[in-house]
Order: C-alpha cells, then structure tokens, then sequence
C-alpha cells in the first residue's frame, strides 16, 4: 500500500466540494482511501485518527487544501493526486453545470455589486462563522446562519445585536427559513400564504411548510431559530422576536411553533405572547406537553397534525385528512425495526411515535436517556432508530440529505441481519438536498432481500427541484412504501411491529 | 422589534456554494462572497487598525497615492556605480531582495556574487572568491537600500555601468544595471568565462555608446513609454517586448548620431535588438523612483517594496519606516521550460517585484493576453488576477492604463489592511531561476506573495499607532 500526499497552498474550496472531491477520487481505481481537505487543526485530528496524517501534511497551514491518497501502487496514488489537482482547480461553476454566480472578495464590494442586499447566508467553518455574522450585522444584514459550533456566548451577543438593529439572526445551527418566498438552504418549494411559522428546528420547519403546501395550503414567512433559541441561556429572543413579528404581520393569518421544547422561562413568554392576541397560534414541541387554556393556543402531537390545524384555521377545506396512501400491512422476516434518519426532528419524531406504541424508546444516538442510548451509531440492536446526521457521523462528510453514501452503507449492513425485518428512512427533497436521491436508492433497494419491508417517508412538495412524483414512482417500484406523512410512515412500522409480536406470542 | 421589507431578498452567500446556485434557480439575485479561512492575526490587531483606518490610515494613504501618481520617472543618464551610487565603496556588493549574509544566500546569488568579483578583477577564480565573499572584507546591502534596484541575483558590483532614473517631481535618483539578456548570465547565478567577457563588452562598448545617446537625447521619459507598452501587450515585468521596442524607437536616431565607430553602434542596436527584456532595467528603477517618495508617511499602509532575496521574501511600507518583513520566499509554481520541473527551481528571487507594487506586473497582466499560457492558459484568468488586485490596492494608477478594461487605472498602492483584512495575497509575475548557480532561467508564472510580512507589517503598523 502507498501513502502519497500532496499540499495545495493557498487554495480554499468549501467543504461540499471538497468531499465531493474526495468522494471522486475514492472511485478511482487502485485507490483505496482518499481524502481532500482544508488542513486546520480539527482537520488533522480527523487524518490522524484514519492513520492518514503524513508528515507533509505538518508544513500546511490552515490556508491550504491538503490531499492524502491511500492507494495500492505508487501509480494509482500519483494519478489520484494528480486527478485531486485537476478538480480542486477547475473552476467552480463546472461543479455544478451552470454559469457562474458573480463573486466578490469583500463584504462592501458584495453590497455594491447587489445594490443593497438583504440577507446573508453564512455556512462556513462554525469557528469562524461568529466572525462573519458580526460583519454583516454591522452592515445592516439579516442572517441566516447555517454553520454549527457556535458558543452559545456568540450565539447570544449575535441575537442581540441583531435584534437591537431589527435584524433576523437565525441560527446558529439553522439550516432552513422561507423568506417573502424565497427558500433558504435546506427548504422546500412552498407556495406563499396565510400560514407563518417559527421554528427551532430544520426538518420539523420542512415537513411541516411542505405538508401545508401539499394540502394546498401557502406560507407567509418561515423563520428558523437554530436549535438552542429555547434554551435558558437565549433565553428564546429570537423565537419571541418572530412570533412578535408574525403576530402583528398583516399577511399572516395563522401561526405555527415549533422545535424541541423550550425551557420552562421561554414557554411562559411564548404563552404570553399569544394570551394577548387573537391569531391561533399552533404548537408543536414534538413531546406531549402541559398547555395553558387559551382560545387561539392549540398543541398538536404530530408535525403532520400541526400542519393540518393550521389549514384548517386559515380557512381551508380539507377533503381528504389522509395525507398518505394507505397500505396493508406486510408481513415481517423478522422482529426487529431499524431506522435509518437524515432528519434529526423527523429522527426525534419516530422516536415519540415510538414511544407511544410501544411505552419506551427504541435504542438511539439522540436521547439523554441512557438505558436506550447507543454509544455508537453503527452498533445497532434490537429497535434501533439513528441520526446520521448527527456529529458522530458527520465529522469530515456531507450531510446525509446531500450524500448517501453512508446511509447506503449503513442500509447493507442492516440488511444481513435477518433479525431486521423492517427499515424505516427519510428521504428530503427541496433546495440544498440530494438532486436525485432515487437515483441512490432504486439501486440499493433493489439489492435488498426481497423480503425485508423499507418505508420511506418522502418529504417535498410537487414544485420541489427532485420532482417528487418522480422520486415516489421510482421508490414505489422497486417496492418501497413510500408515506407523504412522516407521522403516517412512523404508526406504519409500529403497526408492523405489533402484528409481527402478536403473532408470536 | 424585528424590521422586513416584503421584497425578495436580495442574498449574500458565504461557504457552500451550492446554496448560491439554488437561490439562483429561485430568481434571486445572489453574490457569492469569495471566503477562506483568516488569516492568524489576533483580533485586538484588528480591532485597534479598524478604530483608526477612516482617520488616520486612510487619510496616510491618501497622500501617498497622491504622491505615487504625481510621480515623473525620467531616464536622465548613465554612470559608473561608485561614482553615482550613495554609499557605494569598492568593497561593497549590492543584491537583490531584503538583507542577507553570504551564508543564508541561495545558490544564484552566490554565483553571481562569485562573478561579480571576478569580473571586478578581485580574484582570479570561483574558489578564491568564495572564500572571499566569506572573509568578511566583502560587504553586502540590498539594492534597495541604495537607491537601487536588480533582477534576480540583483548584483551590482562598484564598476558596473548603471542607468540613472530621476523623479522629476520629487528630485530623487533610483538606479539599475544594463539587462545582460537570457541565457547564461550573472542574474541567475552564471560566472563562466562568456558571462564576464559579456559583462566587460557591456562596460566597454554598450555603457559608452548608450551613455552618449542619451545625453544626446536629453531626457526620455520612462512611464510614457510603460504607459504605451501596456497598451501594446506587455505588462512589463514578464513581458517587455512592446517596451523594448519603443525605447530602441527613442533611442536609436540618437545612438546614429553620437556614433563614434559603426561597428560598435550597430553591435549596441543588435544587442538591444536581441533581449526582449532590455527595458526591465528601465522600468524597474522606473517604479522604485515614483514609490520611494511615499515612504515615512505617518499611519500609512501602503506597500513601498516587495523584494526577494532568493531566500527570504520582504516588504517595506511607508509607514513602518525602512524596516524590513520578511518571510520565506515562496517557490514557484511555474510553467516549466522542457526538462524542467520544480524540484529544480529557486525559490523566488529578484527586486523585479518592484513592477507590481508600482501597478505593473501582475497587477497589470490583464493588459497582456500574450502571455496567459503562464497563469493558466485562458485570457479570462490573466483578467482575474488583475480585478482581484484591485481588492487590495488603495487606488488606481492615474498613467497607466488597460485598454481591455475600458482603460481602467492599474490597481496601484498595495495596502497591508487590505491584504490581511481581505486574505488576498499580492501576485507577481516572476521568471524561475535554477537552484543551481549558473544554469539560468527554467520557467516563468505566477507567485504569491506569503502572508508573513504583511502579517508582521500589519502588527507592527498597529502598535507604532
């Protein structure tokens, strides 16, 4: 085996294509690891611990790009580097087949070149991503800020700042809004309307703008918060702020909360908040949860269900409540559910739903609860439902809803337990996500034994950038159930669950 | 309260570009901000330059591009190097680039070294020179810090002819050695038999016929002839051909009339003819004579010369005085003559870079599509490298001028504040020379300047303020 690397100096490429880049590279013969790679300090541990920090490697600085090829002959790693340069210098609209965007190098000069710009969208390296949302704060710029490993410190001061100026600060960690119609980052296609929400969490805004929009239904404004808003130490000011904002809005007629339940302090302003006006207002906080009686406050136990309250609230006719076709249920090779989530609500969702069925939690890398926590994500066992969105699986990749690789890799292995009798996984259309995530599927699938059932929550709208009726024909072929509900797909795979057991007791 | 205006957004990207192309799919207007990880500089740094840019540093800025472009380089004559140039002692060698001792000095410079006393008659071979280069006796001071400068190895040694640059605006002098042409010369080290018997026919025969010529022809004005140069295709540092030219245009009517001996004339005109980059060691001086009177200037932080030695790279600004920052000199990555390749190259060396931080150079190299194939092949990169210039320079040239650009000013006034602030590095255009002494020129391209000195002048700018 050969180890060859090589620095590129100066040279910075953004981290989706630079796995990209790796990802190339791994196809190519002879090569058996490859990595392509900013070579900050986190980056080398990341080298170091897959035995591939080479003493070249030490002379980078965290301004160059460092590539590392494991390959069976010195000709194989060679070729593969020089491959590495080829794509690491080409220009960047080939990576993505259009016309490139125009680009500037300052913040002043981005400005001018917009005339006046509204919005910043900020998704590099969290360390530095404070940094970036400050100076456009100072600009007078709203935030979205995608990056994570933010401190909460930051996070705080950044809030206030920007709400001190009237400005969105979403995020640390927020990786979805919809702004006047536009769709930021990881958002779906949604048509404009009544319903306004603020949300805590990505998937959670996603599955439920998309639901409204598939019953027919548009969205004002979305606001993501970032995952920590509700925490004590934020205190919410932004979830407040936009639900300030949503209440007074003139085009919004109906508001939606949702996101991880909030500290008790931040609750207690929420349903302040909402006690002095008359707009319904529908929660989710993805738990059963204690509410206030109010006439416009109602909690829903489902992302599904908080869409459909809200149509209903705007005004809508609902016909058909069902949000998902309906399927017999299937018989089971064997007792066992395995999920398989991008999404990290959706992820938190299926546990509840879980919970509900069955009285407890299915094993998982989500939960604080330590009897059903798996210490290691790829240590499946029994019921088991996973994040691999999560940190542990994302160190050094894209995102699951960008890159399935993983979940590809993940979907085989479970597959040759014959205990597993059942997978369960989401798949995220819209901006940002997978172009074609079927086109990674259908293959994998098909793969499978025949007799190990797979549902599939499709989560997207018709107008989405994948088509999704394409994705749902596809899937369905290959035998995928295939929900349009993610709540649906969940009680699915419970109702499986509980006929396989009953039959065997 | 929050604030929204019920428009589209328009949108500012910085990281993953992907999202940038789907707003783009959705109508939006999107700008992507081009970003890379800062630059390692200690936020109260930052803080404290930010605090004083709008007052102090800009307002020093200011006045030194106001002084740049006031400048008037003229080539007024030519003389003898210790009799014309200050603090010039027969003991004494300049070279090029921040200071060095002979025992840091990369192998080209040594070689020259070596040549320029043999040449000076000082010693009879390369073995006694080097040993006295290492004695002591010699004493060595960059070009710079004598009102110089030099390609390459940079060496002027006391008996060398050097062309004579006034900047009629201010009254100071710069000065440069006559281009020894390609191939086996002591710039890149060489120190044979033909190198100093070329150096000699340059003393004996070019000086003398060049010296009456220009006297004859009074003053020749040397940014004119820049200015008309980049409006031909050159951008004077990697490409002088249009420069050339134009100067044996001037020089030749006179060169006839002063003429002592035809044979002499026309093996002067032949010369000239024959070295493509000839007017280098005009335009170089050129460029130092209408930067130097923006150095000292209180507050500001514009780059008055870049300058590698072959080992170490350095800058001087205006506002930090004389003192040197240097950093390691960056090896190349060149288009590579046949046979050729990096692991043969020096690292950069050369006062040539005087080109750029005057707005020439790789500053400019929009202005000369015939030389692409050394930055990457296409017209639009030659193009891009000259727009990002413009992210770092404090102004524009007000003389010298882009005609694909709509006769854009070049981007001139290097800013330190910029450069860190905005993580751009200064790029020049440079030729390689082989490590080894002697073998000449193996490539030429493109080379960033390191970040080290702007760091350490940016630091230091701070905490003189």
């Amino acid at each position: 085996m050969q180890i060859k690397a090589k620095i590129i100096k100066g040279k910075y490429l953004d981290s989706i294509k630079l796995m990209l880049i790796s990802r190339e590279l791994r196809s190519l013969i002879g090569v058996l690891e490859a990595v392509a790679i900013v070579a900050t300090s986190e980056n080398r541990e990341i080298l170091k611990a897959s035995n591939m920090l080479v003493d070249e490697i030490n002379s980078a600085s965290e301004n160059d790009i460092a590539i590392v090829i494991k390959a069976d002959s010195e000709k194989s790693a060679l070729e593969a580097i020089n491959k590495a340069e080829e794509l690491i210098n080409q220009p960047s609209a080939n990576n993505y087949n259009q016309s490139p965007i125009p680009h500037t190098y300052t913040l002043e000069k981005a400005i001018a070149a917009l005339g006046k710009a509204d919005l910043c969208l900020i998704s590099v390296t969290g360390k530095y991503a404070a940094a970036e949302a400050e100076k456009a704060l100072e600009k007078g710029l709203h935030i979205l800020l995608f990056s994570d490993n933010v401190s909460l410190e930051d996070e705080l001061t950044l809030k206030q700042k920007a709400l001190n100026k009237g400005l969105l600060m979403m995020g640390p960690d927020c990786g979805t809004a919809i702004l006047n119609g536009v769709s930021l980052a990881f958002a779906n296609n949604v048509p404009r309307g009544k319903i306004g929400i603020v949300a805590a969490s990505g998937t959670g805004l996603q599955e439920i703008s998309s639901t409204i929009a598939n019953l027919g239904g548009g969205i004002s404004q979305a606001f993501g918060t970032g995952g920590r808003d509700g925490k004590k130490e934020i205190g919410g000011i932004m979830l407040t702020a936009c639900l300030t904002y949503l209440l007074e809005d003139e085009e919004t007629e109906v508001i939606i909360v949702t996101g991880k339940p909030p500290a008790e302090e931040v609750r207690e302003k929420l349903w302040k908040l909402i006690s002095l006006t008359s707009k319904p207002v529908i929660v989710n906080f993805l738990l059963p949860m204690q509410i206030p009686e109010q006439p416009n406050l109602f909690y829903t136990c489902s992302l599904a269900e908080t869409a459909l309250v809200a149509c209903q609230k705007a005004g809508m006719e609902i016909k058909n409540k069902n949000l998902s076709d309906d399927f017999p249920l299937p018989p089971l090779r064997g007792p066992y559910l395995r999920g398989l989530y991008s999404g990290g609500t959706l992820c938190r969702e299926a546990i509840q739903v879980y919970f509900d069925n069955f009285g407890r939690e299915p094993f998982n890398n989500v939960t604080d609860q330590d009897s059903f926590q798996l210490t290691d994500g790829w240590q499946t066992k029994e019921d088991s439902i996973i994040d691999l969105g999560s940190d542990e699986f994302t160190v050094g990749r894209p995102h699951p809803m960008i890159d399935y690789s993983l979940r590809l890799q993940k979907l085989a292995q479970e597959a040759e337990n014959t205990k597993v009798g059942i997978i369960l996984m989401d798949v995220v259309l819209g901006f940002g996500a997978h172009p074609d995530p079927a086109a990674e599927l259908v293959p994998a699938i098909k793969k499978l034994p025949a007799d190990l059932i797979v549902v599939c929550h499709l989560l997207g709208t018709d107008s989405d950038p994948q088509n999704r009726q394409k994705q749902k024909k596809e899937l369905q072929q290959v035998g995928a159930y295939i929900f349009t509900s993610h709540h649906s797909a969940c009680e699915f795979v419970c109702k499986c669950l509980q006929v396989y057991r009953r039959a065997k007791c | 309260m929050l604030k929204l205006n019920k428009d589209k957004p328009k949108v500012i990207n910085i990281g993953l570009e992907k999202f940038a192309y789907d707003l783009k799919t959705q109508g939006v207007e999107v700008v992507n901000l081009f970003w890379k990880p800062p630059l390692p500089v200690e936020n109260n740094y930052h803080q404290k330059i930010n605090s004083l840019y709008e007052n102090i540093i800009a307002p020093a800025n200011k006045k030194a591009l106001e002084i740049i472009n006031s400048g008037k380089a003229i080539l007024t004559g030519m003389d003898i190097a210790l009799s014309v140039i200050p603090g010039m002692h027969k003991d004494l060698i300049l070279h090029s680039g921040p200071p060095i001792s002979w025992e840091r000095m990369c192998g080209p410079m040594r070689g020259a070294i070596i040549g320029a006393l043999i040449y000076e008659g000082r010693t009879k071979n390369a073995e006694e020179a080097e040993k006295l280069a290492a004695s002591g006796k010699i004493e060595f001071a960059p070009c710079h810090e004598h009102n110089c400068t030099g390609p390459m190895a940079g060496i002027i040694s006391p008996s060398m002819p050097v062309f004579i640059i006034k900047n009629e605006s201010y009254g100071n002098f710069t000065y440069a050695t006559q281009n020894e042409g390609l191939g086996k010369v002591l710039r890149y080290g060489a120190y044979g038999e033909e190198v100093i018997n070329r150096l000699k026919w340059m003393e004996k025969v070019l000086y003398p016929v060049l010296k009456r010529a220009i006297e004859y022809s009074g003053k020749i004005n040397i940014q004119g002839l820049i200015a008309q140069a980049l409006n031909m295709g050159d951008e004077v540092h990697n490409r002088n051909r249009a420069g050339t030219s134009l100067f044996i245009r001037q020089i030749a009517p006179a060169i006839i009339k002063t003429m002592t001996n035809p044979k002499d004339s026309a093996a002067v005109l032949d010369f000239i003819n024959g070295n493509d980059h000839f007017f280098l060691n005009l335009s170089m001086p050129a460029s130092k004579a209408i930067l130097d009177p923006a150095r000292n200037i209180t507050g500001s932080s514009i780059v008055i010369a870049m300058a590698r030695n072959g080992t170490d790279f350095g800058i001087q600004v205006s506002g930090t005085g004389n003192k040197w920052f240097t950093g390691p000199a960056p090896v190349p990555d060149a288009l590579y003559f046949p046979g050729f390749s990096k692991e043969d190259a020096n690292p950069d060396i050369g006062d040539s870079s005087i080109t750029e931080t005057g707005g020439l150079g790789g500053f400019a190299l929009a202005a000369a599509p015939a030389i692409v194939q050394f930055v990457g092949g296409t017209a639009q990169e030659a193009m891009s490298y000259t727009l990002s210039m413009y992210n770092i320079c404090y102004g524009e040239s007000s003389l010298y001028q882009i005609p694909v650009l709509d006769f854009r000013g070049t981007p001139l006034g290097i800013d330190v504040v910029k450069v860190i602030q905005n993580n751009i590095a200064p790029v020049i255009d440079t030729g390689v020379a082989h490590k080894k002494p002697g073998v000449g020129q193996v490539g030429a391209g493109v080379v960033k300047a390191p970040f080290e000195p702007f760091i350490m002048a940016y630091k230091t700018l701070a905490d003189n303020l």
